[in-house]
């Protein structure tokens, strides 16, 4: 179920080894991300890209900064 | 991004979106443009931005528009086709046109929009003091 979170979860999370995923373009994420986040845009979000994250992580998605 | 470290060739750099005022009123294209000239100005903006039901944008009024007739409609004096920046737009991209215009409305194009979404507004004082931050400041 997804829930919006704060800087501070996101620190906190990452700490306790939350996944962090970046959706933008492929172009997008190599101009800039955030720290230890990987990229799986948007577009290519299925079964497939996914396959490699385990069903119990914690996960953390972003696209765009909207402050 | 609200502070977390970046990584990436342009890590750093900041974007539109990042400086855009998010909290510039709205109204729609039938208001009345007494009420909407009332309820902006008591917010001491100097801009409302004319969408439609779903946040695309229409138009724009300034204070030129909207000192008209009071019961005129916003549609019969919005500003047509005001500028636009994408959200992703680089700020030393958009620089010299905001000395141009002073003000470039911040639109986001859905894949499933007819139009730009609202997403804030950007003006030439807000993006000329973080250039110029960053120069004394550079990363």
């Amino acid at each position: 179920m997804p829930i919006q979170i704060t800087r501070d979860d996101v620190e906190r999370m990452i700490a306790e080894g939350a996944v962090l995923i970046d959706t933008l373009p492929e172009s997008e994420y190599a101009e800039e991300h955030i720290a230890g986040a990987v990229n799986i845009p948007l577009r290519k979000l299925d079964r497939q890209a996914t396959a490699h994250l385990a069903k119990d992580d914690a996960l953390i998605v972003y696209c765009y900064d909207t402050e | 991004m609200h502070g977390l470290p970046l990584e990436g060739r342009t890590a750093g750099r900041r974007r539109a979106i990042q400086i855009a005022r998010k909290d510039i009123p709205t109204c729609g294209p039938r208001d009345r443009l007494g009420d909407v000239r009332e309820r902006v100005q008591a917010t001491g903006n100097e801009m409302c931005v004319v969408v439609n039901q779903r946040g695309i944008v229409l138009g724009r009024l300034r204070r030129k528009e909207w000192e008209g007739d009071a019961d005129s409609v916003v549609e019969d004096v919005m500003e047509l086709g005001p500028p636009t920046a994408r959200p992703d737009s680089f700020l030393h991209e958009v620089i010299e046109r905001l000395r141009k215009v002073g003000s470039l409305l911040v639109t986001w194009y859905g894949s499933e929009e007819d139009g730009g979404r609202l997403v804030g507004v950007l003006f030439r004082a807000d993006v000329e003091s973080v250039l110029e931050e960053n120069a004394r400041h550079p990363r």
